[in-house]
Formats: C-alpha cells, structure tokens, sequence
C-alpha cells in the first residue's frame, strides 16, 4: 500500500524524523484556515499517490490567504496523471538552503536493502540517476543488522553529505531505518530532504508504501487505507477479497493463480488485435483452491463492469477442482437470471476437469461455451467481445 | 537423475496437523513420495493417517521439532505449509536442524521476514537450499512431490522446468504431457525468494537426465534478464523461455524507487528481450513457448 505524503510524514514524525507541521483539508475555506493558523506564508500541496505533482500544478506556494484561496481552488479536483486530488496539505513553507534525497528500499536482486542518498537533490532523482549514476550512493544494508549509527554514518559520507549537516543526516537515517523496518515498509523515499534556513535538516516531502503482506501486525495500517481514490470495481472487488485489477478493455477475465491469469490477458490481447483490437478488461485471479463462490463473486464484479463485453473464464485446476469452478458459474447466472446477458467462454483443465466441463454441459447455458484449449478459448472471447461491440447498445 | 528432489528422499511437513498441510500431505503421499512425519509443537507424539499411493493407510508421527523429525526419521527435506505470522521462525527452526531442502509453500509471509531468514541463512553458512516462499514447490515425476504441484499432470521426461508460477508450471508441464519432466520447480513469485532461476539453470545444466529446460519469468525485478547472462555464460542445453506480463499495467505493483535500481528492467519486453540477447528463443504464449521447446529438444 502507497501511503500519501501526509501519511507518510505523520509515520516520520512518529519515529523521529523531523517533518513540517501541516494539516489536510477538503476544501478552499477549510485550506484558508489552516494556512492562517499554521501562519502564512505556506503551500499548498495536492494529496495523490503518483510523482510528477509540481509540474502537473498540484504543489503552490501561497504569500497570502487569498493565494490560499486561488491554489486550492484549482488543486482541489485537479487529475494529476489520472489520480483526482480529493485532499490537499497546507504546510508552512520552509526556506531551502540546501536540497538532499535519501531512500531505503527492497532491493530484490540481492535478496536485502539498499540505502540511497545523495546531497545534490533538487532534481528528479531517476534522471540523477541516469545521468550522472555515480552521484546517488547505493549502500547494500544487512537485514539483520539493519542501519545502526556507524551504518548511518556510512550512508552519509557515501552521500557526501556537508559536514555542517553529517550528524543530523545520521539522526534522519536511523529515524527513517525505524520507519522502513517497525512499520514493515518496502520504500520510505525522502525527496527532498532539506536544510533549511535555520540549519535544520527536515524531511519536506516523503513517500512510503507499506508491505501488505505483513498487516497482520499492523492493525493501526488500516486506518490509512483510502479506498475512495481508487476505481469503485476494484474496491468492491476488495471487499470480496478478490485480487482485481480493472483495465480498459471488453474482454472480461477470471483464472487462477497471477501467472496464469497475467498470461491469459496477454494471449487475450493477441487474440484480439485479430478481432477489432479488443483488450483484456481486467486482472482477476480467483486464487488457489477457490471455490463456487469465490467464481460467482468474481462474476459478479467483472459482469458489473459496463464495458465488458464477453468473459473468459481460464480455469488450470491445480488444487482449483474444476467441478467447483463450473458450480460456481451455473450458481452466478442462474442467480443472475435475466441480469446475465454477456457470452462466456470457459476453458477448463487439470483437477476433476471431467466433472467440471460435464456440469457446464448438463446445464447448457446458452450463454456460455466451452473452449478446449487456451488459445482457443482467448479467441473465441475475443471474437465475441467484437460481435457484441458491432452491434447497436440495447 | 533429477534435481535437488529424488525418490530417496525423506519429507517431513511442518504445518502437518493444520488444514493445508493435512490436505498436501495426503496428495503428497497419493503421489509416491516418502513423507515419513511431521512438526507441531502442540501436538508432538501424536500421529495423523494418510493413504499411501497404493492406497494404505500409514501412521506418521507428528514431532515437537525440526531436529527432533531428523533424528528420529533421517528426514533432509522439509515442506513448511505454517501460516504467514510464523513463517519465519519455522524457517529458521528447520535451517538450525540442518535440513537440506527447505520448501516454502505459505503465501503472504512478509518480505522483511524472508529477507531476515535469507540472510541468517547466509551468516550461518547453512547448507540449507530454500525454495520459496510463495511457491508450489518441486516435484521430480514418478519419484517425489514436495509441493503442491498436481502429480497427475504428467510423468517422467527429459524437460526441465523453472517457473516463478505455480499455474502457469501447470500449463506448461500439460502442454508437454506427452514429453514429461525430470523435474519441475516453482521458485515463487514474491520479492525475496531463496531458489532462484539461476540455481536451477545450473542444476539442471549439471543433471544428465535434463536434455532441454523451459524458464518461466514473469514481470518485476530483474532476475529473468540475470538469468539471460548466466544462460550466455554458462549453459549449453537448450533454453526455451515464456514471460507473462506484457499486458500488465505499469506502476501497479513496481514501487517508484524500485524502477530506479533495475533501469529499464522489470517489464516483460524487457525481460524477453534479454532472453533473446542470451539466444534463449521466447514463446508469445505457453502454447507456442512448448512448441519452440519440442523444435529445441535434441532427439
């Protein structure tokens, strides 16, 4: 889970690390207010969970309350790359002496962490880091031993940072070590850090994603999930647990396991560029071991989305029993009825596929059809989500 | 001959008593292998029942510990099926006794605990091979499952098979069910794992029985491309290869900072054309990625 930068530096706060004070609002008079008890001048900063928000016009600074005013107006509602600013930050605005950027993170290849830091910030740090690689430090990080005051040291110095500021980087590290290990993050990126006109080194911006994976120790986490940001389908699909991901396509997909289904959007897009360049619609992996339900939920979400137009259903049962997964198609269209007006086409191998492909032809629904293979059963959806689409709307 | 996994060797499940290791543990014994116990501090000197593959019923003892099953059966492989919150410490307890294959089915333990497991493995100097997490495990047909892979799927063969998903293994070892495999491995599909594509290329480089490999990747990270330069480098049997993924939305599961360390890696363009740098031919689809691997296989 991505956190928003307020979020973020509440946790920086919590551990240590110094942060602007700044409180998130909703609207322009609620942002006025704000600024003037935070006392002017401040930005304005839109709350969404993607880089690039200054030069989309989402990060203003504000002399006056009516500079307040003018900026929360056009930030709040403002689509930075898709994401909708619904919250906006009010923090005083610092002055800036100096610019720096370090980041802990997964480093995947070697299987630990990776600290990188360096002083010359102010820049967007994957450009730094193409142009100029030596300049960021990359400082491989013990998972057990994890960054202790000599590692934090090291990490400085890697970084070159100024000697007037070492020792408070050093305090900033280990603050922001706490983050990334007590809150189970994967990424806690601090860009910029800064020093500011006092001398002090302050965390100004910050990004943090947590691992879902570990909520389970973190039941605090779960007051800073935010559905409302996200597509409705996908939260409903949440709520079902159900692993979702809505695309833009006509091709609706059910499978199981994330390769397979990864796989099918891929052989569904092939097919399709043969059948009016139709797409996959979504990402829905039914899982291991799903069930009749779990298929009839995951059916209900994907005929919920308008602009689907067939489904595929690509079932390889490896502890899935096909016969589970033909229940719970029967199950969702006859509950569905009349409501159910999309063709299916449903590919089934592997645990009980007999039984499976015999329920599904015991049943004869006129709307689905069976495929014998993958790439098969990837163009006949395909083919069908072309008819339909070429056909006037009812 | 296969890898890492053969007919001899003796398997004892942790997480025996709980619903899946119960569940796994009976097809694992349906399948031939030699489970010969299991691990439940709570339930130590009990026994569960399961049916062998000729269809009897044996008795396995359930132990308090890791180096308890070892010494009293001999075990040198373990299947851990324990749930996320004790993941961890059920790995370390198995690496501390010494087991040799460590297989990690549980999904959903925390990428800070594998890293710490990884590397207390690593400080320790441990003998212990982990596959996993995340991941269904390995199976060498005809002869042992430690995993969940179906062992119905197909039988014994010359293909070697390293994926990072358990379906699409699958898929693939059915779309090669007339071949059959030496073994197939399922190295799991989170961050950190312990096995990598490059252990197993390796592997089975080295295993006689092996005449041709498929590699399965899949988008994130950069251990396809790794694989590529170590296949260039260092193995001489055919490598065919698939990476689904190439209609996989950016950003959705890459974190931001992540993308910076692996340059332009981690799409699954990327990662095929890496493949293909390495000679290693890449399959639009597993159908047409079995296809090049019958076209690849020496006769």
């Amino acid at each position: 889970m991505d956190l928003y930068e307020y979020q973020a530096k509440e946790l920086f706060t919590k551990h240590g690390v110094p942060a602007p004070a700044g409180k998130v609002v909703t609207s322009v008079d609620d942002a006025v207010a704000a600024a003037e008890e935070l006392g002017l001048p401040v930005m304005v900063k839109s709350q969404v969970k993607i880089g690039g928000r200054g030069k989309a016009g989402g990060v203003k600074f504000a002399a006056t309350a009516d500079d307040v005013r003018t900026h929360a107006g056009n930030i709040l509602g403002l689509d930075i790359k898709g994401h909708v600013t619904r919250q906006i930050l009010i923090t005083p605005a610092s002055e800036i002496a100096e610019e720096y950027y370090v980041s802990f993170l997964l480093d995947r290849s070697n299987r630990t962490y990776l600290a990188m830091a360096t002083h010359e910030g102010g820049m967007e740090i994957e450009q730094l880091a193409e142009e100029r690689p030596d300049a960021l430090a990359k400082i491989q990080i013990d998972a057990i031993k994890g960054v202790d005051a000599d590692k934090a040291a090291e990490i400085a110095d890697a970084g070159k940072f100024p000697a007037e500021v070492r020792d408070q980087v050093i305090e900033v590290l280990q603050g922001l070590w706490k983050v990334f290990t007590e809150e189970d993050a994967t990424l806690v990126e601090v860009n910029p850090l800064v020093k500011d006109g006092d001398g002090k080194v302050v965390a100004l911006d910050g990004k943090v994603s947590l691992d879902d994976n570990a909520e389970f120790r973190h039941p605090d986490h779960e007051a800073l999930a935010d559905d409302t940001a996200g597509d409705p389908l996908e939260a409903r699909a949440k709520e079902l647990d159900l692993n979702y991901v809505k695309l833009d396509g006509e091709v609706g997909i059910i499978g199981n396991g994330a390769g397979l289904v990864m796989s099918t959007l891929d052989v569904v897009a092939y097919a399709g560029a043969k059948h009016g360049d139709v797409k996959p619609a979504n990402f829905l992996d039914i899982g291991g071991g799903a069930n009749a339900k779990v298929m009839a939920n995951g059916l209900d979400i994907i005929l919920g989305d308008e602009q689907v137009k067939s489904v595929f259903v690509n079932v390889f049962g490896g502890i899935t029993a096909c016969d589970e997964v033909a229940n719970g198609i029967v199950g969702a269209l006859d509950l569905l009825g009349d409501a159910a007006t999309k063709p299916l086409v449903v590919r089934l191998d592997g645990n009980r596929v007999e039984e499976g492909r015999k329920i599904l032809n015991d049943r004869n629904h006129p709307l689905v059809t069976q495929a014998e293979t993958m790439d098969a059963g990837a163009d006949m959806a395909a083919a069908a989500a072309q008819n339909a689409s070429a056909q006037p709307s009812k | 001959m296969s890898i890492y996994l053969n007919k001899d060797s003796k398997i004892i499940v942790q997480g025996i008593t709980g619903g899946m290791g119960a569940k796994h543990t009976a097809l694992m014994m349906e399948s031939g292998s030699n489970i010969v116990g299991g691990v439940n501090a709570r339930k130590a000197g009990t026994t569960v029942t399961h049916k062998n593959a000729e269809g009897q019923d044996v008795e396995l003892p359930v132990f308090g510990t890791v180096a308890e099953a070892i010494e009293k059966t001999g075990a040198d492989t373990s299947v851990v099926f324990v749930p996320p919150a004790f993941a961890k410490d059920a790995v370390v307890e198995a690496i501390d006794a010494g087991i040799e294959l460590l297989v990690v089915i549980t999904e959903g333990i925390p990428v800070q605990d594998s890293a710490w497991f990884w590397q207390y493995c690593q400080d320790k100097g441990s003998k212990t091979r982990i596959i996993g997490p995340n991941c269904p495990g390995i199976i060498t047909p005809g002869e042992s499952l430690a995993g969940i892979t179906p062992h119905t799927i197909t039988g014994k063969g010359p293909v070697g098979l390293v994926s990072k998903s358990g379906t699409l293994t699958y898929q693939m070892m059915y779309e090669l069910r007339d071949l059959g495999f030496s073994t197939a491995i399922g190295i799991g599909g989170d961050p950190v794992i312990g096995t990598t594509h490059i252990d197993a290329l390796k592997a089975f480089q080295d295993d006689p029985e092996t005449k041709a490999i498929v590699m399965i990747g899949e988008i994130g990270g950069d251990a396809e491309e790794r694989a590529a330069a170590f296949i260039s480098e260092n193995v001489t049997k055919p490598v065919v290869g698939y990476v689904a993924g190439f209609t996989a939305p950016e950003g959705k599961t890459m974190g931001h900072a992540g993308a910076i360390v692996s340059g332009s890696a981690g799409t699954a363009q990327a990662k095929k054309e890496a493949l293909e740098a390495a000679g290693v031919k890449v399959g639009k689809t597993p159908s047409e990625t079995a296809q090049l691997l019958r076209a690849v296989l020496p006769s």
